[in-house]
């Protein structure tokens, strides 16, 4: 587990020690509008320290979508604040977006590898963009396609895989820069259900050695057996915030933490308006 | 490491696409091979039109009795007073006499004396004004109807009319069909190029958008595309000339002696042709391809 080991490392030095590090993730009233009546989001406040595992639900068009789009600035909010890792966003001018961008790993549904590139090629590009050396490129990538178990499919191309490997492939691409914080928009939606877990597993691998993960999704259920904090969306709003860490052991192997996901659901808590009048009475 | 990378990056992708590839290749080729073969046409056909124009010429006969220094005093008048007028040469009687004889010796020493008179060849300064130039040497009557010379001594001002606006309506409408046809097959070849390239780039939109998801940058994103385009565009210019070369060599070099058009004195050598039509292969390519771009890199 080498890779975990230097990745800690990483991340740690990144980290300035003894500074009060700020929230990865903060959304401050943040809406995005469309058009005049289409709204993504609407009036977002949030935040994710550093290390969390959040998940963030709702169903299709609920806005999870555009929040993601927020967070890798394809998009710009109509109004309010988002900071990651205590920057602003909008102060982040255009050519400075790839830059940025590698500060985040990011984890797609549709997987978006580079068709005519192999596997070890597609995770080497994460590197190459950052003009890494090649001699560094050569030590890292094999390295993370091992943690990912896609050791021996290095020089097969993306079309040679299964949805499931094709998914891992991502990951490990997103991962092998030790970005801070990792983003997956339904990582699951195109995989079943067994596989979803492995994948499920591997970004909590990954979470584990300090990177901050936030994965939305649309399967509320499987979100619920893993008992991590969930974010609901519903219609741009944002109907629960619910921490549910205390439900599982933060320490959890990852053997453990696969049976887990197999288990049955608690039911879930949802914000009602009686939740709302019980807070004005309680504050 | 960077320019080696681009340079790997485009050749990868160029083997990796390899009928897009040659499809835009191919398009460079075929466009340029047109070009190459027209720009000769266009020139022959213009420098042909321009010759004929350059005959159009108004003629000033003088009186028969005109003496030395009315010549001279024409002349002189000719040179400096009259718009239009770009060479003048005197064809004294003599001269005129001696000419015609030789074109008909028996009808000539028949006749015994000399029956031509002193004429003034005036050459206008643009052809299309030859007719405007004789209607400066005529002064209108100021009683109306006709017109007479604006000068005493001069007899007659012709300029074989019919012939004259003959000759400059032909060779303009060849000019401005070779213009309008020229213009049809630059807009062509500009069209069919960045078509092309817009094509075998929109395969690759997906590619472009996970580079920049990556966090690549715009100029890490372009250089290996605008590589490719120069590479291919290259090849297409250097497979095209080659093919005019050959063509010149088997098929026109034979003819020329034969045909007055192919050997017209005025065309583009085929040196200066060939490194014209690769620099603007080279040229359209790589800027196609970067302007193309832009359009996917606004993710």
């Amino acid at each position: 587990m080498a890779i975990v080991e230097r990745h800690k490392q990483e991340l740690e030095r990144q980290a300035a020690p003894g500074d009060r590090a700020p929230a990865v993730v903060e959304f401050r009233g943040v809406s995005k509008q469309y058009g005049p009546t289409d709204r993504g989001i609407e009036d977002a406040t949030f935040s994710v320290q550093r290390g969390e595992f959040v998940f963030l639900v709702g169903s299709t068009g609920s806005g999870k979508s555009t929040l993601m789009k927020l967070l890798i600035k394809e998009i710009d909010p109509t109004a309010g604040t988002i900071r990651v890792a205590g920057r602003d966003l909008s102060e982040i001018t255009r050519k400075k977006v790839p830059f940025y961008r590698r500060n985040i790993g990011v984890v797609f549904q549709d997987f978006k590898l580079l068709p005519d590139r192999t596997v070890y090629d597609n995770v080497a590009y994460a590197l190459q963009v950052t003009g890494r050396s090649r001699k560094e490129i050569r030590a890292k990538v094999p390295d993370i396609l091992r943690l990912t178990g896609l050791a021996t499919k290095l020089h097969s191309f993306p079309d040679q895989l299964s949805g499931g490997e094709q998914q891992r492939v991502a990951v490990a691409r997103a991962f092998v820069n030790h970005p801070p914080l990792l983003l997956a928009d339904e990582p699951t939606g195109n995989l079943d259900p067994e596989t979803s877990v492995g994948i499920m597993q591997l970004l909590y691998r990954i979470n584990r050695t300090g990177t901050t993960v936030l994965v939305a999704t649309h399967d509320a259920t499987m979100v619920d057996r893993m008992r991590r904090r969930v974010l609901e969306l519903h219609d741009g709003r944002l109907i629960r915030d619910e921490y549910n860490a205390g439900y599982a052991q933060s320490d959890l192997n990852t053997a453990e933490f696969g049976a887990l996901l197999r288990e049955p659901a608690p039911k879930p808590r949802r914000r009602s308006v009686t939740d709302d009048i019980d807070d004005i009475f309680s504050s | 490491m960077k320019p080696g990378f681009f340079i790997k990056e485009a050749f990868r992708s160029i083997s990796r696409n390899a009928i897009p590839s040659f499809a835009a290749m191919a398009s460079v080729l075929v466009t340029v091979l047109v070009l190459g073969v027209f720009i000769p046409v266009v020139q022959a056909t213009t420098g042909a039109a321009n010759e004929v124009r350059s005959r159009v010429l108004v003629d000033v006969y003088l009186k028969r009795d005109a003496t030395q220094q009315d010549a001279a005093r024409v002349k002189a008048l000719l040179n400096d007073n009259v718009a239009h007028v770009g060479k003048v040469e005197f064809v004294s009687k003599a001269q005129a006499y001696a000419q015609e004889k030789r074109r008909n010796p028996e009808a000539y020493t028949l006749l015994g004396t000399n029956p031509l008179p002193d004429t003034f060849r005036v050459t206008p300064d643009k052809p299309d004004n030859a007719l405007a130039l004789r209607n400066a040497l005529m002064h209108p009557n100021v009683s109306g109807g006709g017109s007479s010379p604006i000068d005493g001594a001069i007899d007659s001002v012709k300029n074989r009319k019919d012939e004259t606006s003959k000759i400059l309506t032909a060779t303009r409408v060849v000019k401005l069909a070779m213009g309008a046809l020229a213009i049809l097959l630059v807009v062509a070849s500009i069209l069919l190029i960045s078509n092309t390239i817009r094509l075998s780039l929109f395969s690759r939109r997906r590619e472009v958008e996970v580079m920049k998801l990556v966090g690549a940058t715009d100029s890490f994103i372009r250089w290996p595309f605008v590589i490719e385009g120069v590479v291919l565009g290259a090849l297409g210019g250097v497979l095209a000339v080659a093919l005019l070369g050959v063509g010149k060599v088997a098929l026109l070099d034979p003819l020329a002696s034969d045909f007055a058009l192919i050997a017209a004195p005025k065309t583009i050598g085929l040196p200066l042709l060939a490194a014209l039509l690769l620099l603007a292969s080279v040229g359209v390519s790589a800027a196609g391809s970067s302007i193309s771009l832009r359009k996917f890199l606004r993710v």
